[in-house]
């Protein structure tokens, strides 16, 4: 149908055939008719126009008020036309910028990418998801040796690019501070700094930095408003709350943080989550925390990495698939 | 025979005159109804302009002659603000109508060529071809 715009034989049929007969077939035809002429980015008018001549040579004794109405008509229809053209076009830069999104998202994924430490009688689950493309959540591992686990994980307040583009920022800069820098306040210091220094106003950050150290069998550990975790104690089972204070990121330049230190024993586990876990919200309602709980003991037996990924996979149901902000879980737990 | 015809416009009412001139002009060189329809819009969009953001101006009609077709170039023209941004004004969804399609990306797509000069502080020069098909 390549001179469809010039179809105006076919049109005249139909018409013809629909008018004498009153027949479905020339309706299915005429919805035929228009699927094609918008896949030809023909404009409303233009049919309009097919249409009047259509029906002048069918009835060349036309009244002239009819003649004038439908040229009312015509006129009527052109910014319907431009209407479309323009959605068109805005559809046409959608795609190219999804695209563009789609290929910054992958290379985030690399420039931030971390591998989970592969250290005896440690099992580590770990689990990061966008609700958009791009990731404001952020996990990290260090470990140089086999004595130790640094983790952190942290938040953008905000989502989407600017948010991605923070945590790059984020990143470089932990990876360049020295080994004397490695404890957790200090760590959370420095990023304070660099945050309070390169970030915008208004743009937050929260952190937790914890440093396992598996010769003391200790977990130290400071945080910057971050969201809290969870400590598992496997001789009480019992679950606790990470309770810690600190300012975010970036709010001021002198900000300090208290760093805590706690035992891990057999069985027990260390629980990091971001807010999108958190303040998963069904409908018009944030999950309860408690509800959070439940779910996690629910799949804690599993390795950690299945439980992550469970959990996971429960809140995306619950929230239909849609995720509302990003989404990070990690769980440390000792084995030995 | 190169020569103008123009419309003032100071009020709303003008814009219809515009219109009601560009196309009775249309119709001297031959455009059929569709396209008729297509440049008085493009004239409404452009002297709604000038009434909107330049309060005075002008659009003036003038029948092209090329060697191989006829077309109808318009021209409006004001003493106004002036476009500081006109790439930005010229994108898709930027109009303050926004989603209706129209503005000068519409004018732009009605008409066949579209050239813009703009001094901010100056005024405005906005020209339009449409060519007999
Ligand atoms: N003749 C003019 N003089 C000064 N500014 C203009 C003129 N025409 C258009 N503009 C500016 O360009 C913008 C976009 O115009 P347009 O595409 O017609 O959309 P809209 O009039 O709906 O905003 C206007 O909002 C106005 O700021
Ligand atoms: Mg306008």
């Amino acid at each position: 149908m390549r001179n469809l715009k010039l179809d105006i034989d076919n049109y005249r049929n139909l018409l013809k055939q629909y008018i004498k007969f009153l027949d479905e077939n020339a309706l299915y035809q005429a919805e035929q008719f228009s699927k094609l002429s918008i896949q030809h980015n023909i404009s409303p008018e233009e049919i309009i126009n097919v249409h009047i001549q259509a029906l002048k040579e069918l009835y060349p004794d036309l009244p002239k008020e009819v003649d004038y109405s439908l040229n009312f008509l015509l006129e009527t229809m052109i910014s319907y036309g431009l209407a479309y053209q323009e959605m068109q076009s805005l559809r046409e830069q959608q795609l190219e910028l999804k695209s563009e999104i789609s290929v910054a998202a992958n290379m985030q994924q690399t420039l931030l990418s971390t591998e989970k430490p592969n250290i005896k009688g440690v099992d580590i689950g770990a689990i990061s998801v966008p609700a958009n493309q791009m990731n404001g959540d952020y996990y990290h591992f260090v470990s140089d040796n086999q004595q130790s686990i640094g983790v952190a994980i942290a938040d953008v307040i905000g989502k989407g690019i600017p948010a991605a583009l923070a945590m790059s920022m984020i990143k470089y800069s932990m990876d360049s501070f020295s080994e004397s820098q490695r404890n957790p306040c200090s760590i959370l210091e420095n990023l304070n700094r660099v945050v309070e220094r390169n970030v915008d106003q208004g743009m937050f950050i929260t952190m937790f930095y914890g440093l396992y150290n598996l010769n003391s069998e200790t977990f130290s550990y400071a945080s910057a408003g971050h969201e809290p975790g969870l400590f598992y104690h496997a001789s009480t089972n019992e679950f606790r709350e990470i309770k810690t204070k600190g300012l975010v990121l970036g709010v001021s330049k002198d900000t300090t943080y208290q760093q805590y230190e706690i035992e891990i024993s057999h069985g027990d586990m260390i629980i990091l989550l971001t807010d999108g876990v958190t303040e998963c919200r069904v409908g018009n309602r944030f999950i309860e925390r408690e509800e959070v709980l439940e779910v996690i003991k629910k799949y804690i037996h599993l390795p950690a990495q299945e439980a992550v990924e469970q959990v996971y996979k429960h809140f995306e149901r619950l929230q239909g698939f849609q995720l509302r902000d990003d989404f990070t879980l990690i769980i440390i737990r000792k084995n030995v | 025979m190169n020569f103008q015809t123009c419309v003032n416009i100071q009020k709303e009412w003008d814009i219809v005159g515009a219109r009601q001139l560009g196309r009775d002009r249309a119709k001297e060189i031959g455009f059929g109804t569709v396209d008729q329809a297509r440049i008085a819009t493009a004239i409404s969009e452009l002297a709604r302009n000038i009434y909107l953001y330049a309060g005075t101006g002008k659009i003036c009609f003038e029948m092209m002659n090329d060697i191989n077709q006829k077309g109808l170039l318009v021209i409006a023209t004001d003493n106004g603000p002036g476009i500081k941004d006109i790439s930005q004004v010229m994108e898709d969804g930027y109009t303050t109508s926004g989603g209706l399609g129209a503005g000068l990306p519409g004018v732009k797509r009605l008409m066949d060529e579209f050239d813009i000069i703009s001094d901010p502080g100056k005024g405005t020069e906005i020209r339009a071809i449409k060519w007999v098909r």
